[in-house]
């Protein structure tokens, strides 16, 4: 059968072409593969190629043509036997770019989340440290296909000794020390989870995991996504996030925002040792990447937690760590202490304040925040992290569109100041959010506004 | 340590391929033969198709096709045992032919249709296979290795006796993580292939601007890894190759690094004028060294007859035609796709490693 050579496009943007030379002539025996014609673009010149074994038919348009539009006839292959003059029968389909405008159904509803169990049990009272390791080895225990790597793990039992007594009950195959490679065992571990191992990948802080960060986001975030849905990539990325102590600019960062703003991660920031736990389980469970942002200054204070080692707390649930009534105080990880203490401090000068502890910051626990708004109509919110299109925004933002009209004064934030960590101890502390930050906003939230 | 292979040069007709002439046991015979001359064949027609496509404005965004290059995949999937992991970049049409993945799957992909591997949202370099052992189709230039480890890993941590061939290009030789994954899969033995396909440019820069040093199979060097190169041209020398690397990585011997000296015809994609060559270069590569020509005189040799390889011609071309047609055919996602696939379901509690 007769095949059609059609003026090709050789860019997405490529409209129309000059046929500058045929290469063969009307009756030449060509090969799929012979270069048959130049065209040229206002970038280059090109070479058309047989896409077919046959012989060359009519030449429908004359070298040296200009503006020969993408997808014209200009030639007809002739199969064996076929007479020159011979057009296709069954016009190869022109198929259109169908270019209507549908409508798109709306996002599916967020899957709801099960709350957690109230717990009446024993408890007792450990580190937010000890919590995360027993959470690793408890999910060990449970699932072979579990494991540790990075820097320092084993046999140093962790930088920040996180990970201490893994290696002496799991062994070094389960307990992977790494060289200083970021990037790489990011990516392997990445690989790992495509094989269906469930790899705990631990960065000594998230300042290093932007040497990783397109394994994050382009390989373990993405790939469901472009497969169609059958690379599930089961990976847990935790470690230290945001400002430790004197380290200075390139060692105190929070990251919460950049994850959170990529879908296909789910992003936990946890407070206390039980959410720290709870989280942690449920994150090395989730068949998703999970970006586990710890908080080091937190590392060695102490909580009460269930005992129970089937401990989960669900990941996209915030948490009422303080119920009130005059305003909502919105925060996460190590803030929620800070904004616990100035909730007390408020408390004395009349200040009902309702703090929520997000402890998930993607998918964001939008119901639990604006349901709190609506009853108490006033937000703060607080991260450490830089104001600039921070957690900060994206609530006031959601607040906007779901809450407006139970808002009595403008959603205020408090924030880390807006300039690389210093290390000065003075310059240190000014550019964090202290307690006194959160109470000043908080007043100035409440007393510009109060009784309007 | 590396050992060096003659630049590829036009194959004397009648010279009995190495592969044949040293008496192994894993000599193909002919019937190997002639399904390798088919699996390069239907990619080299798909692949023309494809450009065709893309002519045509029915496959959209970037596509690089591995016209020229089909006896590296060919050669090295001949040598592979079953649950061996393939993972590659973003010239990869035809790792999934030879994977073999469904022609009509990968191309409804590269249309954009709901019939595509990835449904039509991943397009040409994003493509998977888990049945068929084919992780992917990556489109960040050496992001892969570090991922063919992880593969490597997770089948020695299962003592899986497999081992993951990790594709990259001559450009990618020169990216940082490259290094990271040597240096790791040698530290831990590693059950990984690299298979590195130089086909002498890296887009448009030519490799001897680009890399420095002697032969790219000599870059795992400092880290103990042994490298080979191989007339990546010659179907026979990348099996023959293949099965000793591979054999090396299954015993446990950790990483070994093939330098495939091959070619690639067309540009770097679709929309590559190739000015950095000569014509004559092209030409030169495809009337002598071209890797389908060279196994179909090997055939004719072996008294395989014409009509024989006329039926295998016929029969790709249909499996072309076909893939074609359902491409073209197959409906485009639905809008509802637009939100699928982002995240798995999960039931907090229960979920298991082995329901992921």
């Amino acid at each position: 059968m007769a095949v059609e050579i059609r003026m090709p496009a050789l860019s997405p943007t490529m409209e129309e072409g000059t046929l500058a030379k045929w290469l063969v002539a009307e009756g030449d025996e060509v090969r799929s593969g012979d270069v048959i014609a130049e065209i040229e673009t206002d970038k280059a010149t090109m070479e058309v190629e047989a896409a077919d074994d046959g012989r060359v038919g009519t030449l429908l348009v004359a070298a040296g043509a200009q503006n020969v539009k993408v997808n014209a006839l200009i030639a007809i292959l002739l199969a064996e036997g076929e007479a020159a003059g011979t057009t296709p029968t069954a016009a190869a389909s022109t198929l259109e770019a169908s270019n209507t405008p549908e409508m798109l159904t709306p996002a599916p509803a967020v899957e709801a989340i099960a709350a957690e169990a109230d717990w009446t049990g024993a408890t007792a009272n450990v580190t937010v440290r000890e919590a995360l390791r027993d959470a690793m080895a408890e999910e060990m225990r449970r699932d072979d296909n579990v494991f540790v790597m990075g820097e320092e793990v084993a046999e140093y039992q962790g930088a920040y000794k996180v990970t201490q007594g893994l290696l002496a009950e799991f062994g070094p195959k389960r307990v992977i020390d790494t060289p200083i490679t970021e990037q790489g065992f990011a990516g392997l571990g990445v690989g790992a989870a495509f094989g269906e191992l469930r790899p705990v990948i631990e960065f000594m802080t998230f300042n290093f995991a932007m040497q990783a960060i397109d394994q994050i986001i382009n390989s373990a975030a993405k790939t469901l996504y472009m497969s169609g849905g059958q690379m599930g990539c089961p990976i847990v990325f935790r470690g230290p996030n945001g400002a430790a102590s004197r380290v200075a600019a390139q060692h105190s960062q929070c990251y919460a925002s950049w994850y959170a703003h990529c879908p296909g991660l789910k992003v936990v920031a946890p407070w206390s040792a039980a959410d720290a736990k709870g989280l942690l389980k449920a994150a090395i469970r989730d068949p998703n990447p999970v970006i586990f942002l710890e908080n080091e200054v937190m590392y060695g204070q102490s909580f009460d937690i269930p005992e129970d080692d089937d401990w989960v707390v669900p990941i996209g649930k915030a948490k009422i760590d303080r119920v009130g009534s005059d305003v909502t105080i919105v925060a996460f990880s190590i803030m929620v202490g800070r904004a616990l203490a100035a909730a007390e401090t408020l408390a004395e000068q009349g200040v009902s304040a309702e703090v929520i502890d997000l402890r998930t910051i993607r998918p964001l626990d939008s119901d639990t925040i604006i349901a709190s708004v609506r009853k108490t109509s006033r937000l703060v919110t607080c991260e450490e992290g830089f104001p600039f299109a921070g957690l900060g925004s994206e609530i006031a933002m959601q607040v906007m569109e779901h809450a407006f009209d139970w808002l009595d004064a403008p959603i205020a934030r408090v924030t880390g100041e807006d300039v690389p960590m210093p290390y000065a101890a003075n310059l240190e502390k000014l550019a964090l959010p202290q307690i006194e930050d959160i109470v000043a906003t908080v007043l100035a939230t409440c007393d510009g506004f109060r009784g309007a | 340590m590396v050992q060096k292979a003659t630049t590829p040069r036009k194959k004397k007709p009648g010279r009995p391929p190495k592969a044949i002439a040293t008496g192994r046991n894993d000599i193909p015979t002919t019937e190997d033969l002639t399904a390798m001359y088919h699996d390069m064949l239907l990619i080299r027609r798909f692949e023309e198709k494809a450009g065709q496509l893309y002519g045509m404005g029915q496959i959209g965004g970037f596509c690089h096709l591995y016209i020229g290059q089909e006896a590296v995949v060919v050669g090295l999937q001949s040598a592979s045992k079953t649950g061996d992991t393939v993972v590659t970049s973003y010239r990869d049409h035809g790792h999934m032919l030879a994977c073999g993945m469904d022609a009509d799957g990968v191309m409804a992909e590269l249309t954009g249709r709901e019939g595509g591997y990835s449904r039509g949202k991943g397009g040409s370099m994003h493509m998977f296979s888990r049945e068929k052992k084919f992780f992917g189709g990556h489109g960040i230039v050496g992001a892969q290795v570090p991922i063919g480890c992880g593969l490597a890993f997770s089948h020695k941590y299962k003592d899986e006796a497999n081992v993951c061939m990790t594709y990259l290009g001559d450009g990618a030789v020169n990216q940082g993580q490259v290094y990271e994954s040597f240096n790791m899969a040698a530290l831990w033995d590693l059950p990984c292939l690299f298979v590195i396909e130089n086909n002498q440019y890296g887009m448009g820069t030519a490799v001897t601007r680009a890399a420095a040093g002697p032969a790219l199979a000599e870059r795992g060097s400092a880290y103990g890894i042994p490298g080979k190169q191989v007339d990546g041209m010659d179907v026979l020398a990348v099996r023959e190759a293949g099965l000793e690397a591979l054999a090396h990585c299954r015993e446990g011997k950790g990483p070994f690094i093939l330098e495939m000296k091959t070619y690639r015809y067309r540009g770097h994609s679709m929309s590559d004028p190739a000015k950095y060559r000569t014509r004559e270069e092209v030409n030169a590569m495809r009337k002598q060294h071209d890797p389908i020509d060279q196994l179909r005189e090997l055939l004719i040799m072996q008294n395989v007859k014409e009509e024989a390889l006329k039926a295998i011609d016929s029969e790709v071309k249909a499996v072309v035609t076909k893939a074609t047609e359902f491409a073209q055919t197959s409906s485009e996602p639905d809008p509802s796709e637009l939100f699928t696939d982002i995240l798995l379901p999960v039931s907090c509690g229960t979920a298991a490693s082995t329901e992921a």
